[in-house]
């Protein structure tokens, strides 16, 4: 299975606890499937870790990413409504009908089923690209100058600067419809 | 309340303790939880006078404060962190944005050989400890001038961690004293700069420029070591000599290429830290420092009347001399952090492990680069002091006046006269006048040259020292002369025919009887006056030492 970083996947994790990204990129290292491996996974699921960001600490506390994701919705399924709240304010996402979530707590559902995977002592990979070497560029100076082609883009232009969308300065941008994300 | 009394110890204010308890040590990310024990009942106790020496009294009437900094230097390099547009300070609007700059779909990140090496020079130059392995990350918040929606910074594993800062600060009645202190450093990371955003008040909307969004910054975290704003303020000067020598950055804040936020808490010694507010948009060293200390009286005033702090962003106000508060922070920030999928590992090799037959373009060599390593602040300064016999303090106002380290040696380097007297004339009758005028080392109307024949003329005892002055001034007045010409023009040299000063001394001996007797008597202060009458006499051509001779060999003739 190859696991493209998707919205959904991402949203998922920003929900649960954020072992779940950190387990999609263990899995991929392992080559064998262990013995035991569904009597290990059902004890997980019903240990249920909570949540807190293991190297994703966000800067300006030191807490975890999910703020609410310690009630560790596995075995209920539920994503809380404070949740949905914080995701809809950090990712500019409009949840809006009861629907949109139930597609939210499947998606949880479907990348928990990666805690199946028994992860001891496997370092985690950060990128799919660990292999590669990172290009370094000599520092030349080779784009730029194309003002005029970049304005084209934008809505609103004001002598050669784009105006900001209404309601940018402080954060209250128009939210994406959740129905109107093709995921 | 009383006017507001300073009840804190910062070494560099001279107030009263000198060993408060700072308790123990959390590192930036904590307590935001933790308030101060409210002692509010108990603020009506006499306030300690200012600067007198007391006993310590610990307790609950001593606050210490905490101050933490968080510095973001603009790379000094052609092109930006991960295109390849160009770095510019000033340039028409949007002008050096490339398509990845504009975060158009379809572009990537390719990371900047010369940022990095920047990064790791500076992490040397900080006693670092230089990560082999770094990665980029994402962090995510929307504003108007970031716009992907995210910036790529180095969270989780940044290029250079736990380092030292030294710096020191001056106390004592005269400022000589000097105090050597630390601060060590969380990390140093490489991070992309934001657009600018300009507020158009007359049709109430944001304008974006993108010129400065991709532009490398290195982040410096410096621990919260520090106590007052004086302290914080010494720190960033000495960063920013640091930055100028290695050539990473040229860290001028007034064309916001050196940013710092502080954040700032007070406690009790002896009890956990306060809560923390963050202190953003200073822009100038000289703020730097009010700004710091308005926030911990701030702090401690709200604290002993029996409010609290929260955990804030506050803005400083240069205008009113206050901070006040900034955005509301909706609850704790959540920047969604992920690693950028874009990027591999960075590697960095020494010279122990470089793959044989690599390109060198594509490896970067620790070894290397320390070995290039251009001298630093501390140790110019240490040469100096072994070199010219300066003192301390005096090495530090030579670097810190921009242009005046290179002024100082052009002028020992053609003057015959000994370094103190260079030294003294450069740092106090030189800087004097540039002060006075408002002028920048570059702008000064007397050349390196000029000052050496002046102070050679000096050496020779071919004018007085106050003769030297004045030459001095006309040299700062009319530029074009040389001080050869205005010594003969203003006829301001020494007497040269002893001859004709022997003859002067005796009459203005013969012509002050009285002064004689005073002296012979035994009036010490009666050759002074003698020579003060000869010197009129000469219309101040001569060397009072040499005239004091003089007069006392005629006498005891």
């Amino acid at each position: 299975m190859s696991v493209q970083p998707s919205p959904t996947l991402f949203m998922a994790a920003a929900a649960a606890p954020s072992d779940g990204v950190i387990l999609a990129r263990r899995l991929l290292r392992l080559r064998s499937p262990r013995g035991g491996m569904w009597a290990r996974a059902a004890r997980r699921v019903l240990r249920a870790p909570g949540g807190g960001g293991r190297g994703f600490a966000s800067k300006a506390g030191g807490g975890g990413v999910s703020a609410g994701g310690e009630a560790a919705p596995q075995e209920r399924g539920r994503v809380p409504g404070d949740v949905i709240e914080h995701l809809e304010r950090l990712a500019l996402v409009d949840f809006g009908s009861r629907e949109a979530v139930a597609r939210l707590e499947k998606a949880v559902a479907f990348a928990d089923r990666l805690r199946a995977v028994d992860t001891d002592g496997v370092q985690p990979m950060e990128s799919v690209l660990e292999d590669r070497c990172l290009y370094l560029r000599p520092d030349n100076v080779v784009e730029g100058n194309c003002a005029e082609e970049l304005l084209q883009n934008a809505h609103r232009v004001m002598e050669e600067y784009f105006v900001a969308p209404p309601g940018t300065r402080f954060p209250k941008f128009n939210k994406l419809s959740h129905s109107k994300l093709k995921i | 309340m009383a006017a507001p009394v300073l009840r804190w110890s910062c070494p560099a204010r001279r107030w009263i303790l000198a060993n408060i308890d700072r308790g123990p040590r959390h590192g930036r990310g904590s307590p935001t939880g933790s308030r101060s024990s409210g002692k509010r009942g108990q603020s009506s106790v006499a306030q300690q006078p200012l600067a007198t020496a007391q006993k310590p009294r610990k307790g609950e009437h001593q606050w210490a404060a905490v101050v933490g900094l968080e510095i973001h230097a603009q790379i000094s390099s052609n092109s930006k962190l991960f295109s390849g547009s160009q770095v510019h300070f000033a340039a028409p609007p949007n002008s050096l944005v490339s398509f990845f700059d504009a975060s158009l779909p379809g572009t990537l990140p390719v990371l900047n050989r010369r940022c990095v090496e920047a990064a790791v020079m500076t992490g040397l130059a900080l006693n670092c400890h230089i990560n082999k392995k770094s990665l980029f990350d994402r962090k995510h918040y929307f504003y108007a001038d970031l716009p992907a929606g995210y910036q790529i910074t180095q969270q989780r594993l940044p290029i250079a961690v736990k380092g030292s800062l030294a710096y020191s600060v001056f106390v004592g009645k005269n400022r000589n004293q000097v105090i050597n202190k630390t601060v060590r450093i969380k990390q140093i990371q490489l991070e992309q700069d934001s657009g600018k955003s300009l507020h158009d008040d007359l049709r109430s909307q944001t304008l974006i420029d993108l010129n400065r969004a991709g532009v490398g910054l290195l982040e410096v975290v410096l621990e919260p070591d520090m106590s007052c704003g004086e302290e914080a303020a010494t720190a960033v000067r000495e960063l920013q000599l640091i930055l100028q020598a290695l050539g990473t950055s040229q860290a001028n804040m007034a064309e916001g290429q050196l940013r710092v936020d502080a954040n700032i808490s007070v406690h009790h010694p002896g009890e956990p830290l306060g809560v923390r507010t963050e202190v953003k948009n200073l822009n100038s060293a000289r703020f730097l420092a009010k700004a710091i200390d308005y926030e911990i009286q701030r702090q401690i005033e709200e604290l002993e009347n029996g409010g609290e702090i929260l955990n804030e962003t506050r803005s400083f106000d240069c205008k009113l001399g206050c901070t006040v508060p900034m955005r509301d922070k909706e609850g704790k920030q959540d920047y969604r952090f992920i690693p950028e999928p874009n990027l591999p590992p960075l590697l960095l090799y020494d010279s122990a492990s470089l793959p044989a037959g690599a390109d060198p373009q594509q490896v970067i060599n620790i070894d290397q680069l320390r070995e290039q390593l251009p001298e630093l602040p501390r140790v110019t300064r240490e040469k100096l002091v072994q070199q010219y016999g300066m003192l301390p303090e005096h090495s530090f106002t030579l670097l810190n006046e921009v242009g005046l380290l290179e002024f100082f040696q052009n002028v020992m380097k053609e003057t015959r006269a000994e370094p103190k007297r260079v030294t003294s004339w450069v740092l106090n009758t030189f800087l004097g006048f540039l002060k006075q005028q408002n002028l920048a080392v570059s702008e000064s109307p007397v050349t390196p040259s000029a000052l050496a024949e002046l102070l050679n003329l000096l050496d020779q005892k071919t004018i007085s020292s106050a003769a030297a002055k004045k030459v001095f001034e006309e040299l700062w007045r009319s530029g074009g002369k040389t001080p050869a010409q205005i010594v003969s023009e203003k006829r301001l040299e020494l007497m040269q025919d002893q001859e004709a000063l022997e003859e002067l001394c005796q009459a203005t001996m013969e012509k002050h009887p009285q002064v004689v007797m005073d002296l012979k008597k035994g009036n010490p202060r009666a050759i002074n006056k003698l020579i003060g009458l000869v010197r009129k006499a000469t219309l101040n051509r001569a060397d009072p030492t040499v005239i004091k001779e003089m007069l006392e060999r005629q006498l005891s003739s």
